[in-house]
């Protein structure tokens, strides 16, 4: 507590930090950068370990026999399904009583807010089936899901085959005590958030859906299956859910232990783990496979049909096989046998999957970073904003030298709480704005543009948002005469407090997109003001903004998957993510659009107020 | 100053109409930090339906309110959200009215002591003057009406409400030198949720101030005051003790109530310290670590009124704050109350200290409650750790306020006394340092 009551000893710290401010913050940022980048270097990362008792010492012994009988299956419900031209309930409904379930349908509805061009839907009318198996030995109060969804065309059969294939073969078990739930799905998340809205009796989203006629126990732990050829080369773990949230690292721990133990190819990311960390291109590789996951979670969408179990705190994870030109294939038995193995061991948990980390970064499967390691990336560039605000709340109340000046100063120093609210209303206004609009009135947009739906609302948001910065920000200066020095001042510990504030709620929710944020606003944040140039600072603000970011973000992400676009594929590529975003938001309720438009956006918008103080 | 005053409750009453109207209501009275379990509006509404049913409404765990509380709703339960609104102005106006009486008293008394020569001359910059007090009541108002904290509060129907509006009356009769109500008033308080209790020692102090008896043990008209007061505090209160009796004809609620309050059973998450704490603990030290823990809010009157026997309107703001933060089951409201006195304290700001690093952390924690909640009840991802560390930062951020502005008040009236550039023997300057 010395350095709170000496006033000697603060002086001094005080004045250390305010000289050196500049140096320390440019300092903070290069060393949170490094601090990040340094985060995949296997040194500096754990080895994974199974910490859940449960599923750590107990011995599993896989015996699934029937891959091929599986794809058989699977071959028979691609024929219904293009007969058909859509899911085939009637024979799902009859497979999987034949298999000896409890077999339920649940029908649903949605009207997208605006069609979604990416997978061709508008007004989505759909249809569950789901088999519940009854616990033979305990029970029945818990229960598990394994789900495959429905797509059009040719996808995915082989994963509901397999599904099907486990369900009998899971059948014949005498080990169950959970219930075991298998779920076909149709169009995908939207079937899924209608099924989980179904199972919970919670509707946030405002579907249409039939009750659920039969439930099972509350359900611990899901995997969505995505398979679409009958050998695979290696299994791929999803498992960014809405908003960024991860299930526990135990179930990827799971995943990867039955890699280990079949002898599988496996894959975080898509990215094949390499065992030479020190070399340079084992590190880019595991820098790749983290920076992949950053964009992924920072993102903000459900990356898979686990993604919507996050939110009734299930933990899931997809596991997506992929075909690749290697030689070494695996099977569908194999598959079905690391499902049972995986399966078998949830089946002995006690109570859910909570020993291991929530928060975590995984540079490989083998490897993580938790939220002790990554959090101080992000504290070095959240400290920048302190120190800035330190520093102006010194030059703010710095006494006046002498006596007489006092009044003065007094009634300058107090620039009026107008002065600061204006731009903080209209800020928020026009992110109100950017929020509401491209959605309301999108209809108009079609009307007197040639333009799809689609395309309005993108357009209209990217419209809203340029606007934004032509607004007339200064008519505080209609009210309150000239900005005075010291109102931009106050602005800019308003505007830097908050962002500190907001960035340090946005990175506990989401670290990737809080880190995302922090890398480009920062800089802005530190040092902008009235008095540096106005035509470059102007240019480097627009280049750090939010949706500049995204865009580089696009690029970025494209190049880290190795498939680089070119400009003019790039920019229709952001115009979809942003339609994405925005359908996400009104679909499953992902926060990150109302979070840029509301809040981010402007804060962002007070700097650029900030620039053009005079 | 009624203009502003009117325009003031008009805003006031319109930002609480509007959210009382939005969807929001629902939301934020479930909010832990905003209700506890002895306000919560859900368990009063549980209190009234069983009170209709004829079963007393203190049989089973719901129900902490005391009788009082529940035949006021047992009639004005229709308009519980214009009670609440009514609550929330009365407090404002009193706080309003009680700030002025005694602004206009701290200037008759700087003018006296300015007559008689008793300030140094270079602390002329510390005298108050009337222009720059002259808005403090309405800032004190503004400060209670349109802080969040109290909205928030008021939207939820949080009996703390009620509360506050007590304490506010208790203020104002205490100011203007009115002993029965003064007594009366706290015994509501103190019989509402206990706590107010040690507000006796500044209201006895202010009293005695007012009637210009000194502080001594040796003089029989301050024993009278106390005996007068003492006496009329405990009748009052025994005689809304025997009222609550005879409405329910049981002693249940004492031990329901009273008993809830000091033996802290339910662990709810809130924005105080018990929760986590007692939460973890084993059984056998709990009877210890709960006197250890009450103690706290009784404990620091007696310091507090020696060093402060002089100064009882700001014993009164020490007191509610160290109520606030100690309690069993704080909420903001609390809170907003003793913030609400901060303006009164405005001549204290150039010896402030920490106001930076306290108005930031109080800000950041107020923020990350929610969010810390999310994560931890909705998401999973986080745990009970995450959301006790917000807790302790701001209570940690409340107590570095309250001690910053203890220690600002200690140090103006040095300076009164002594001179505003303190020199050392050899003629340097000095510099006061707590230590």
């Amino acid at each position: 507590m010395g350095l709170l009551s000496d006033p000697n000893r603060r002086r001094a710290l005080i004045n250390l930090l305010t000289r050196l401010n500049a140096p320390i913050c440019v300092v903070c940022y290069m060393a949170g950068f490094a601090c990040f980048m340094g985060l995949s270097f296997e040194p500096f990362t754990l080895r994974t370990y199974m910490s859940e008792n449960a599923m750590g010492s107990t011995m599993v012994e896989e015996r699934f026999p029937a891959g091929e009988r599986a794809l058989a299956t699977g071959r028979e419900f691609a024929a219904h399904k293009k007969k058909i031209g859509g899911m085939p309930v009637d024979w799902l409904v009859k497979t999987m009583q034949a298999r000896g379930l409890e077999v339920f349908t649940q029908s649903f509805s949605r009207t997208l807010p605006f069609p979604d061009e990416n997978k061709e839907r508008y007004m989505v009318k759909g249809t569950n089936v789901y088999g519940i198996l009854r616990a033979p030995r305990a029970p029945r109060t818990e229960a598990l899901v394994l789900s495959a969804s429905c797509s059009p065309g040719d996808e995915n059969n082989q994963a509901v085959g397999l599904l099907l294939g486990l369900a009998q073969y899971f059948r014949n078990q005498i080990y169950f005590a959970k219930d075991l739930i298998f779920l076909v799905n149709e169009h995908d998340l939207i079937g899924m958030q209608a099924w989980l809205e179904g199972y919970h009796h919670t509707n946030t989203t405002g579907m249409d859906w039939t009750p659920l006629h039969g439930r099972g126990g509350s359900i611990q732990a899901a995997l969505s299956l995505e398979l679409n050829s009958h050998v695979v080369t290696s299994l791929d773990l999803v498992l960014e859910g809405l908003n960024g949230q991860l299930p526990n690292l135990d179930l990827a721990n799971l995943f990867y232990a039955f890699c280990q133990k079949l002898s599988v190819l496996c894959t975080i990311e898509g990215k094949l783990q390499r065992n030479d960390w020190d070399s340079v291109s084992g590190y880019s590789q595991a820098v790749q496979t983290m920076m992949l996951m950053v964009m992924k979670q920072a993102s903000g969408r459900p990356w898979g049909d686990h993604g919507l179990f996050l939110r009734y705190h299930i933990e899931a994870a997809t596991i997506k096989g992929i075909n690749s030109f290697r030689q070494d294939k695996t099977d569908a038995t194999t598959i079905g046998r690391l499902l049972e193995g995986m399966y078998r061991k949830l089946n002995n948990l006690l109570e859910r999957l909570h020993q291991s980390y929530f928060f975590y970064l995984m540079p490989s499967l083998s490897n993580f970073v938790s939220i002790g390691y990554y959090m101080p990336a992000f504290g070095l560039l959240a400290v920048i904003l302190l120190l800035r605000a330190l520093d102006l709340w010194v030059q703010l109340v710095t006494p006046p030298p002498r006596n007489e000046e006092r009044v003065n100063d007094i009634a300058q120093s107090c620039p009026g709480v107008l002065s600061i609210l204006i731009p903080l209303v209209i800020s928020h206004l026009t992110g109100v704005a950017l929020y509401m609009l491209p959605v309301r009135f999108q209809e108009m947009a079609v009307e007197h543009f040639p333009v799809s739906e689609t395309e309005a609302v993108v357009l209209t948001a990217i419209a809203v948002y340029t606007a934004g910065l032509a607004l007339p920000h200064n008519t505080h200066r209609l009210l309150s005469g000239e900005g005075t020095e010291q109102g931009w001042r106050v602005l800019k510990l308003v505007a830097v407090l908050y962002l500190a504030v907001l960035l340090g709620c946005t990175a506990l929710i989401n670290f990737s997109l809080g880190f995302i944020l922090a890398l480009t606003l920062v800089p802005v944040a530190a040092f902008v003001t009235p008095h540096v140039p106005k035509v470059l600072s102007a240019f480097a603000l627009v280049f750090l903004s939010p949706a500049c970011t995204l865009l580089f973000s696009v690029f970025f992400y494209q190049e880290l998957q190795e498939m680089p676009v070119s400009f003019q594929d790039g920019w229709i590529l952001y115009l979809s993510v942003i339609s994405q975003g925005i359908l996400d938001h009104y679909l499953y309720g992902s926060l990150v659009y109302p979070l840029i438009a509301l809040l981010v956006y402007p804060c962002w918008l007070l700097f650029w107020n900030i620039l053009f103080w005079k | 100053m009624a203009a502003p005053l009117t325009l003031l409750f008009l805003l006031a009453v319109t930002v609480r109409a509007a959210l009382f109207n939005s969807s929001l209501k629902e939301l934020i009275s479930d909010r832990v930090e905003v209700v506890s379990p002895l306000t919560a509006w859900k368990r009063v509404i549980e209190g009234l339906a069983l009170l209709d049913l004829g079963v007393s409404p203190y049989s089973g765990d719901v129900f902490h309110e005391t009788p009082l509380v529940i035949y006021l709703f047992h009639f004005v339960v229709d308009y519980a959200e214009v009670t609440f609104m009514l609550a929330d102005l009365i407090t404002a106006g009193c706080l309003y009215m009680a700030v002025k009486d005694y602004n206009k008293q701290v200037f008759r008394k700087q003018k006296f002591a300015l007559e008689a020569d008793r300030y140094p001359l270079d602390c002329l910059e510390l005298i108050r003057s009337p222009k720059e007090m002259h808005y403090i009541p309405l800032k004190v108002a503004m400060f209670y009406l349109l802080n969040p904290f109290t909205i928030l509060s008021c939207v939820a129907r949080s009996t703390c409400c009620l509360n506050n509006a007590v304490i506010a009356l208790f203020i104002l009769s205490t100011i203007k030198g009115n002993l029965l109500l003064s007594a009366v008033f706290l015994s509501l308080a103190t019989y509402q949720c206990l706590y107010p209790l040690v507000l006796v020692a500044p209201a006895l102090l202010y009293l005695l101030q007012h009637q210009y008896i000194p502080v001594n043990f040796r003089r029989p008209n301050f024993w009278w005051l106390v005996a007068q007061y003492l006496f009329m505090f405990g009748g009052s209160l025994l005689v809304v003790v025997c009222l609550s009796f005879f409405l329910l004809g049981s002693w249940d609620f004492l031990s329901s109530v009273y008993g809830f309050i000091l033996s802290v059973p339910d662990l709810t998450p809130n924005i105080g310290l018990f929760w986590y704490f007692f939460a973890e603990m084993f059984e056998h030290f709990r009877l210890f670590f709960l006197c250890v823990f009450q103690i706290n809010v009784f404990f620091y009157t007696i310091p507090l009124s020696l060093k402060l026997k002089d100064h009882p309107v700001f014993l009164i703001f020490m007191q509610l704050s160290i109520i606030s933060i100690f309690k069993s089951y704080p909420t903001v409201g609390d809170s907003a109350l003793y913030l609400s006195f901060l303006p009164v304290w405005t001549h204290l700001h150039r010896f402030l200290r920490n106001i930076f690093l306290v108005s930031c952390l109080l800000l950041a924690s107020s923020l990350l409650f929610p969010v810390l909640w999310h994560l931890w009840i909705y998401a999973g991802s986080a745990n009970s750790n995450f959301y006790y560390a917000i807790t302790l930062v701001f209570n940690v951020a409340q107590i570095l306020l309250v001690s910053d502005y203890f220690y600002a008040f200690l140090r103006r009236e040095h300076h009164l006394t002594y001179g505003l550039y303190l020199k050392r023997k050899d003629g340097s300057e000095a510099a006061m340092v707590l230590k």
